[in-house]
């Protein structure tokens, strides 16, 4: 008998999905054949924006192109316009965005591991993430001023000091949170519910998710070892720094990857507590940038990249940003073909969807 | 197994001893720390309506009338990014910690009256 074929949407309003995406599913009895991604859902025209905006304070709504990774935006942003204009920035601004970046990411994946668990319908443990993540947020709110937009990245280097004594309790403070997280990883790694829900769903092979362009932790959690932290911006070379790789290419350890990674953004801004070396923040920017860039960062998500264009004028020609999301994309398709229905939300948040990101 | 469940015990009495982790607001104040950006302050006597805080706002969220002595702010297009605070020649805006009570329906719109110049002390 032929087979029946049917199409099941899901999304772009779902109750499991935090992020507007699309998927038409075509199933046969309760295993996924087909998705079909369809996106569109919040493009807001962030980019041309920058047609309008001074190039020095487009770097605000640079930042607001993502709620999550937010300072690495403005990081890439202003990396990209220090890059054309060839200023230097001062060491001490380097270690600083490199502490916020590294928070950023282990707020993010704090966040992320949350709602993995809640997708699974593990809501303790969600609870659990986001109490350890909210001491993420406090330090940042405390630093910069701003909770998720931080806000305190310029053009020519950053807006805020740190004190010594403040980096100190930071440091301290940071023991206290890994500690936690380590109780919460132990939750992720052994527990039986979590290993029945990830365990071998969502296979992606190391080869697919190279051809598919597979980043971030979706990348390495195949064994991909991919991480834009090792093209050497910011401080990341005087760091003791290697990415983490997992090789199953399943759920699992998509979900190890991001586990093992709070705990080493917090290694990371320790190390940079102990060499942030005292002067300048920032240097005076004078004239407008005239050339174009490349800029590269390892956001929580994966790789993202920064293109931007100017003209000797303040506003600039043209600026365009491929987020993690959308080249996370195609291994997501290639990884639903074949899972169970009832595994698509597990599968969808391994990749760490952020649509509003991906679309700007 | 065992090992988890006395993870997941240990802290379900640590919660139980310490309470909930969330504040009971608004019976309680929120958090907020001295960086905190909560929202846009003018101390309008010190404005010389010089209309660089317009200028440099991403948002378009402030409208500065040279003529009417009058500085508009509006709340809801405000991302408090504090660019205009950077901006101000005068140093007379700054951004308070304390963040605004939600509102119902907007336009939000503050506006502000300067008081007119003494025309003796300017020409002083």
């Amino acid at each position: 008998m032929a087979s029946r074929r049917t199409v099941v949407p899901f999304g772009p309003q779902h109750p499991v999905l935090p992020e507007p995406i699309h998927l038409d599913l075509v199933i046969e009895d309760e295993k996924v054949i087909e998705a079909i991604p369809s996106i569109g859902y919040v493009h807001r025209g962030l980019e041309k924006l920058v047609e309008t905006k001074d190039y020095k304070n487009y770097v605000y709504i640079a930042e607001r192109i993502c709620g999550i990774c937010s300072f690495i935006h403005s990081l890439g942003y202003c990396q990209g316009i220090e890059n054309i204009m060839d200023i230097e920035v001062p060491e001490r601004a380097h270690y600083l965005r490199t502490i916020w970046s590294e928070y950023s990411r282990m707020h993010s994946h704090l966040l992320w591991m949350g709602l993995f668990a809640d997708a699974m319908g593990f809501e303790n443990l969600f609870m659990n993430c986001w109490r350890v993540r909210e001491q993420v947020l406090d330090v940042m709110e405390e630093t910069t001023g701003g909770r998720v937009i931080q806000g305190s990245c310029k053009v020519g280097g950053v807006r805020k000091d740190i004190s010594a004594a403040k980096l100190k309790e930071i440091s301290a403070g940071l023991d206290k949170t890994k500690a936690e997280v380590e109780e919460i990883n132990h939750v992720f790694f052994d527990d039986s519910t979590v290993i029945h829900r990830t365990r071998g769903i969502g296979y992606l092979s190391k080869d697919d998710a190279y051809k598919f362009g597979a980043v971030g932790p979706t990348g390495r959690g195949c064994g991909v070892a991919i991480d834009a932290r090792e093209t050497g911006y910011a401080v990341y070379p005087e760091l003791d720094f290697k990415p983490v790789v997992e090789t199953a290419g399943d759920c699992y350890s998509r979900c190890m990857v991001r586990a093992k990674e709070v705990i080493q953004s917090a290694d990371l801004i320790q190390q940079a507590i102990e060499k942030i070396p005292d002067g300048d923040i920032e240097v005076k920017v004078k004239g407008n940038p005239d050339g174009e860039y490349f800029s590269r960062v390892e956001q929580p998500r994966g790789e993202c990249i920064h293109y931007l264009k100017g003209n000797g004028k303040r506003f600039l020609v043209r600026e365009r940003v491929r987020t993690p999301t959308l080249t996370n994309i195609p291994p997501l398709v290639k990884m639903l073909a074949g899972c169970e229905m009832a595994d698509v939300p597990v599968i969808v948040l391994t990749i760490d969807p952020c649509i509003g990101c991906a679309e700007r | 197994m065992g090992k988890i469940t006395f993870t997941m015990a240990k802290r379900i009495l640590k919660s139980l001893a310490s309470g909930p982790a969330t504040l009971r607001y608004p019976h309680e104040p929120a958090k907020r720390y001295d960086a905190s950006r909560g929202h846009i302050e003018i101390k309008i006597e010190d404005c010389i309506f010089c209309g660089l805080c317009s200028k440099n706002c991403p948002a378009d969220a402030i409208e500065v009338s040279k003529d009417d002595r009058t500085w508009e702010i509006d709340r809801f297009r405000c991302i408090i990014c504090n660019s205009c605070v950077e901006a101000c020649p005068k140093d007379c805006l700054s951004t308070s910690n304390v963040y605004l009570e939600p509102v119902f329906s907007g336009p939000l719109k503050d506006k502000t009256i300067g008081t007119e110049p003494e025309p003796e002390t300017k020409e002083e």
